[in-house]
């Protein structure tokens, strides 16, 4: 099985029109399965389509169309904007929301999450390049076109989450190259705040049968791996920290908005001492992965 | 981005806190005048964007405006943290009777504001007992009564109450307004006559809103090239937004300066991270960090290899990435080849490695094969690269 989207998984595209939209919208119908995008927002173009998706002023005409609920939104419009994009979609009754757009405020990104945790809603990103379940479909940008994709990705029991887009594509292939597939993977956003951190997908994880052990990308900035150990997680967990440079530069800001140390507790140095204190295994090379992840689960070498 | 304690404390005042009677200097006559028109003794505070000011000899008390005058000079001349101040703050010394701490900054676990206040003020708050916390909604604005609720939380009734309460609820609201992630009164003092204010305070804004607090900031007079990090940009960091501003397609850019000999042409944000790690972590010296990604025109990819090409002390340039699937292979290739050969250089001698597989790679490996240029696919690691690169 998979966490948060399966094949049957129906989802619109806000600001469909936009050119790394358009990108994304032929990826995702070229991937696995094919994914079923039902609708694209753009105000002002209804009428029109992008790759046979049909294309709506609001998210409502969409739903209306569509004949009934859709599951879920993959939102590419500029920052401006998003946090209004985020609210209709959440109020037409959209449950999971991809955020792809970057160089959002704290503020806003905090009152989508606010809203959507009032409504039932689950928010991925932002900044980040969404979620993949290997042959079965991706929703966002996540491994490029489907035959890039399908290079990097494949079918098993390692579930992905991680900071960056671009590492989960470099840890996936990895593992891949390895014969350890994937499970879910699901790229969280390198943001100060985002919707879902590892401790808020861990339980979902947990409860999928497909999953024997996590792999995470994380960064110096923030407490969401603080959070994760604090959580105790129930699957073996193997994780990755880049940035080490950075203990030495604080106040400095690199690679993603929340990467920055503020404090000695989100340091590299703190982070690692953490983790490994919660039973969570630290690979110094992403070539370590794999071997980490089959002691950890009692798979042969 | 933060501001200096004399942009703070406008914050402050406009948003209709009470602060203590100050003025802003940058030359020793114009504190002397600060001084005369506060009256009686003052304090003179450097205007850096540092910690340890007190420490360096960075803050000094005068007791007349001659004072003022002598000793804003020595304040003016002094570096603390390789840091020249911009001026200094000449601020009145008022007799306290009772120091509070009030501050606001975001809970990232909680995903919203907190609100935090003590009746022990002036010190920092890590190291305060009593200390009361209060959870905001982002979904309306910071009302009066959450901050009543959270001063009567450490025992704090009477008039210091009725008083404190506007002051706490308008510092949550310009935290709220202004995109603030820290918005902090430290001290916030009653004074002998009774009055409450602000004895100094401390603002930190996200560099994500700078676009949509252009107002607050054109009242401030920061201009937008003051990018208000922990250390201002270099010549060779301003350099390099200049390439990543020449089209706004994708990024080349990010870049921060080193003193090391092999220049680095990185990406994406994760990649570079992994990949400046792993050089040193095999004995390289990098020249700078830097980012590409979301698929950079050939123009704005050879821009940034010219720029870390032609960083003096550079031998050769790493061009590395994590996997892409966005950022194509064959331009950033011919990004880098065009850069070496605009320079005069052999790009197979100056192209240490070229390690960036994905989206289009069998195209951009037959153009680096073209040129010599040693390159490697997803077989070869990040750690393995950066190996390669540093030997």
């Amino acid at each position: 099985m998979s966490i948060l989207i399966d094949a049957d998984t129906t989802f619109i595209v806000q600001g469909i029109t936009g050119r790394e939209a358009v990108n994304l919208t032929r990826e995702c119908l070229d991937y696995g399965a094919g994914a079923k995008v039902v609708g694209g927002v753009t105000p002002g173009r209804l009428g029109r389509d992008v790759h046979g998706v049909p294309v709506f002023d609001t998210v409502a005409q969409a739903v209306s169309h569509h004949g009934g609920p859709i599951d879920g939104s993959v939102v590419t419009v500029p920052p401006a904007f998003t946090k209004d994009a985020v609210f209709e979609s959440i109020t037409n009754g959209i449950r999971l929301v991809v955020i792809v757009t970057e160089r959002i405020p704290r503020r806003d990104v905090a009152q989508m999450v606010e809203l959507a945790s009032a409504h039932g809603a689950r928010i991925i990103g932002p900044n980040c390049l969404g979620i993949i379940v290997p042959d079965v479909i991706k929703m966002g940008g996540i491994g490029g076109p489907a035959r890039d994709a399908a290079k990097a990705y494949t079918p098993g029991p390692v579930g992905v989450i991680s900071r960056s887009g671009g590492m989960t594509t470099e840890m996936s292939s990895t593992l891949s190259a390895a014969g350890l597939g994937q499970s879910t993977a699901v790229s969280i956003g390198g943001d100060a705040i985002i919707g879902s951190t590892y401790a808020e997908l861990m339980p979902l994880f947990e409860a999928d049968e497909q999953t024997k052990a996590i792999v995470i990308y994380t960064e110096p900035g923030g407490r969401m791996e603080a959070q994760l150990a604090a959580y105790g997680p129930a699957l073996p967990v193997v994780a990755f920290m880049a940035g080490r440079f950075m203990d030495e530069m604080p106040g400095m800001s690199f690679g993603h908005a929340g990467t920055i140390v503020e404090g000695k507790e989100d340091t590299a140095t703190e982070k690692i001492a953490r983790l490994q204190a919660a039973g969570i295994a630290i690979a110094e090379r992403i070539e370590d992965i794999p071997d980490l992840v089959r002691q950890a689960i009692g798979a042969p070498a | 981005m933060r501001f200096y304690e004399y942009e703070s404390r406008q914050i402050v005042q406009r948003s209709g806190i009470p602060v203590s009677p100050h003025g802003f200097a940058t030359t020793p006559l114009e504190a002397r005048r600060a001084a005369e028109e506060i009256g009686g003794p003052t304090v003179i505070k450097s205007q850096v964007l540092t910690g340890g000011r007190m420490k360096a000899g960075g803050v000094q008390f005068a007791d007349t405006p001659a004072d003022a005058e002598r000793l804003a000079a020595q304040v003016l001349a002094l570096e603390i943290g390789g840091h020249m101040p911009r001026g200094v703050l000449v601020d009145s010394r008022a007799a306290v009777k009772q120091e509070y701490y009030a501050g606001v900054t975001w809970d990232g676990t909680r995903k919203q504001p907190v609100m935090i206040f003590s009746d022990e003020g002036g010190i920092d708050i890590e190291d305060v007992a009593n200390v009361g916390r209060r959870h905001l909604s982002t979904l309306r604005d910071p009302s009066d009564f959450e901050a009543k609720e959270l001063i009567a939380s450490v025992g704090v009734t009477g008039r210091a109450l009725t008083r404190l309460t506007p002051i706490v609820a308008r510092l949550a609201r310009l935290f709220a307004e202004h995109d603030m992630t820290l918005a902090e009164i430290n001290p916030l003092a009653e004074l002998e006559d009774g009055s409450f204010v602000a004895l100094d305070a401390h603002m930190d804004m996200e560099n994500e809103a700078r676009p949509r607090q252009k107002a607050l900031l054109d009242a401030l007079g920061v201009r937008d090239e003051e990018t208000r990090q922990a250390r201002e940009a270099t010549a060779f960091e301003l350099a390099g937004e200049a390439v990543d501003a020449t089209d706004h397609r994708g990024v080349a850019g990010n870049v921060t300066e080193f003193d090391g000999d092999l220049g680095l042409v990185i990406g994406a944000g994760g990649g570079s991270l992994t990949l400046f790690d792993a050089v040193r972590a095999h004995g390289g010296k990098p020249a700078n960090y830097c980012e590409i990604g979301g698929n950079p025109s050939v123009a704005k990819t050879c821009g940034l290899a010219k720029l870390v090409l032609q960083k003096p002390g550079v031998e050769k340039i790493a061009v590395m990435m994590s996997i892409v699937s966005n950022t194509r292979v064959d331009i950033v290739a011919r990004g880098v080849i065009k850069a070496c050969l605009e320079l005069g250089h052999d790009p197979a001698e100056k192209i240490a490695i070229f390690r960036i597989p994905g989206a289009w790679e069998e195209e951009g490996f037959k153009i680096l094969e073209r040129y010599g240029v040693p390159y490697a696919d997803r077989s070869v690691s990040l750690d393995e690269a950066a190996r390669r690169a540093a030997a």
